[in-house]
């Protein structure tokens, strides 16, 4: 139960130190970015209407302190300011319109490239030295290896541009109306196709290596030697004595994985203009609209905190000697 | 006794000693380096790129950033890879690439493991109120998702050099490292010969540096390879986006012209491939050589027999 409460309060400390990071950052940056803004509004918006918004930003004569307690009230309330880049739209409204593009084909990639790679490097590490084990992790290192987005870039210009397979870019056919129709969804995993097949490809063989090494780490332990010794089949060798203790730092990964799942392919989705949240903050960022900014900053922290609170947890029910603690 | 401790077993068995000089023990050390063909090619390909990248002035046959020649050729004998929409030689650009991304690449992933292991094992060696301070630091890093981080600091150095971005890579990417670290140092820290070694009075610092660290070699050394090639995908990646000074010399920012000026659409494919093609082989080198260091600093890795007999003698010994 300690245990537990340590985490929790870990969480709440961490949470609110990412938060106060993330409002400390961009204040921290040379040049006031909402003056620059704000010359762009110059001829169009009256005196009154500018202080007005810069009042709504929290910029101005306030002070640093009165401009925290107003951010963070607005955190709570999800009033998470208007974007200055499409003015006056809300930024919680293009976040929202975002994310799930994001999560559908960050997230399932994620999972798929996760359950196959565990599973392979289960297989390989009992096959030690078969064919499967020389080969699998080399060519998927070399996967690794590779900068992501040239392999994206390149699977668009042979599956895309030579041979025409599947669309180039974006999220889905501009020409369909969004709905639930068939047409609809099919075109949306027309689009999704490629860049899920690089983010796996990207991905796997972190899963499969670190699952090979940890089996066999796992495979070398006394319990496992006796175990054999006594007789314990094979396959209930691998899985019930073996692959339940590797497979917890698997766990780590995999709350991280989870994690980055928000801050997605930022790379990947510029690639194929894939309208999530990565390709949203890559435009904020070359626009220096500080509230977007900050609010997918946000979400990113929260996501990989609150998946990390899971793994803690969980990890505390699977391993009894984290429970227990660490050193003497 | 402080030597039976540390037995890293095969290294004193093979060793009849006839007295070999420092020399050939340093060059007998990077045998497997030789001996395994999957680290022969990464240390081979590693050699020919650090090669490249020490002569970049002598191979290229032009200045990398003169904008001279005619514009959109193709390969030709005068200039291998063609030239780009503003007449650079493509070639000598890809060789003086090598060079940035090899400094910038180790540079990065050397400093930010020792930082990870200097958080890493501190923390997980002394638990308590040092761990809890220190994870925290550790979490707020990780929390702070890399590529994304980078992105915005970026945006407010607006044109930094490879070097800078490098660096910024280090302070920000060792967090991974530190919690593997300290996780590994946690269950190094509860086996006998630690006790051991403390009961014998060894201070906690000494404990660290000799006990500890030497026990996780393979996983520093695949640490650092890991980091390199995190900082050199993590500089290309930046250098694409046109986050990184564009008129710098790397291959992340040969691939951002390239994309920006449609050479996927008008096929002109000697420009993006060759980039790509160096950050994927010194990536592969690294992995590659990474089988290597396992197979020097892991005996369990070596065979298929998990459990060496010689291993058990030395234990009692």
């Amino acid at each position: 139960m300690r245990y537990v409460m340590n985490r929790i309060g870990f969480f709440i400390l961490s949470l609110w130190a990412a938060i106060t990071i993330n409002f400390i950052l961009p204040r921290m940056m040379p040049g006031s970015p909402a003056d620059a803004m704000f010359a762009k509004f110059q001829g169009q918006l009256t005196t009154t209407a500018l202080e007005a918004m810069k009042k709504s930003y929290g910029i101005g004569d306030t002070s640093l302190w009165q401009q925290y307690v107003d951010y963070l009230h607005g955190l709570v309330t999800f009033n998470w300011g208007l974007s200055f880049m499409q003015y006056p739209t809300p930024v919680s409204d293009m976040i929202q319109a975002s994310v799930p593009w994001t999560i559908g084909l960050v997230g399932i990639s994620t999972l798929i490239s996760v359950f196959v790679g565990t599973a392979l490097g289960v297989y390989i590490s009992w096959k030690r030295k078969g064919f499967l084990d020389n080969t699998l992790p080399v060519v998927s290192m070399a996967f690794q290896a590779l900068p992501y987005f040239w392999v994206a870039l390149l699977c668009v210009f042979i599956f895309g541009f030579k041979l025409d397979w599947f669309p180039m870019a974006h999220g889905y056919d501009p020409a369909i109306t969004p709905g639930f129709t068939s047409e609809y969804i099919l075109s949306i995993l027309n689009h999704a196709f490629l860049p899920a097949i690089t983010l796996i490809l990207g991905g796997l063989s972190g899963w499969i290596v670190g699952m090979r090494n940890n089996m066999i780490y796992t495979l070398g332990e006394d319990y496992v030697t006796f175990a054999e010794a006594k007789g314990v089949k094979t396959s209930r060798l691998m899985f019930t004595y073996a692959a339940r203790n590797a497979i917890l730092p698997q766990l780590t990964s995999f709350a991280i994985a989870i994690g980055n799942v928000v801050s997605g392919a930022i790379l990947t989705e510029q690639v194929f203009s894939y309208p999530g949240i990565g390709n949203q903050l890559t435009s904020a960022v070359q626009s220096q609209d500080f509230p977007m900014i900050q609010s997918s900053f946000l979400l990113i922290a929260v996501a990989v905190l609150v998946a990390n609170l899971i793994v803690d947890l969980l990890y505390s029910r699977l391993d009894p000697r984290i429970r227990t603690g660490g050193s003497n | 006794m402080k030597t039976e401790l540390q037995t890293s077993s095969q290294h004193n068995m093979e060793a009849p000693t006839p007295r070999r000089n420092n020399f050939t023990i340093f060059l007998g050390a990077f045998k497997p380096f030789f001996t395994n063909a999957k680290s022969a090619t990464g240390f081979t390909i590693f050699l020919i790129f650090l090669f490249i990248a020490i002569f970049a002035p002598l191979i290229a046959p032009y200045e990398p950033s003169a904008a001279i020649y005619l514009p959109n050729l193709s390969p030709t004998a005068d200039h291998w890879f063609g030239t780009t929409n503003t007449g650079q030689d493509i070639y000598s650009q890809f060789i003086f690439s090598a060079r940035n991304t090899m400094i910038v690449g180790f540079g990065a992933g050397i400093l930010s493991t020792i930082i990870g292991l200097i958080f890493g094992v501190v923390g997980g060696y002394r638990g308590g109120l040092t761990d809890s301070i220190l994870s925290f630091v550790t979490n707020l890093f990780l929390v702070m998702p890399g590529l994304a981080l980078l992105i915005v600091i970026q945006a407010y150095m607006t044109a930094s050099t490879p070097f800078v971005t490098g660096l910024i890579i280090a302070l920000t990417g060792w967090a991974w490292g530190a919690r593997v670290f300290r996780s590994q140092t946690m269950t190094l820290a509860n086996r006998d010969f630690i006790s051991a070694a403390r009961m014998s009075g060894m201070s906690s610092f000494r404990i660290m540096l000799t006990q500890i660290c030497p026990n996780m070699m393979s996983i520093i050394a695949g640490n650092i390879m890991f980091a390199t090639l995190g900082a050199i995908l993590a500089e290309a990646g930046l250098a694409f986006l046109g986050f990184q000074d564009i008129n710098s010399i790397s291959w992340g920012t040969m691939l951002y012209w390239a994309s920006n000026n449609a050479a996927l659409i008008r096929g002109a494919w000697w420009w993006f491939i060759p980039p790509g093609l160096g950050i994927g082989l010194v990536g592969l080198s690294l992995v590659l050589m990474n089988f290597a260091v396992d197979q020097i600093t892991n005996p369990r890795l070596k065979g298929q027999k998990r459990r060496k007999k010689h291993g058990r003698k030395t234990a009692r010994a």
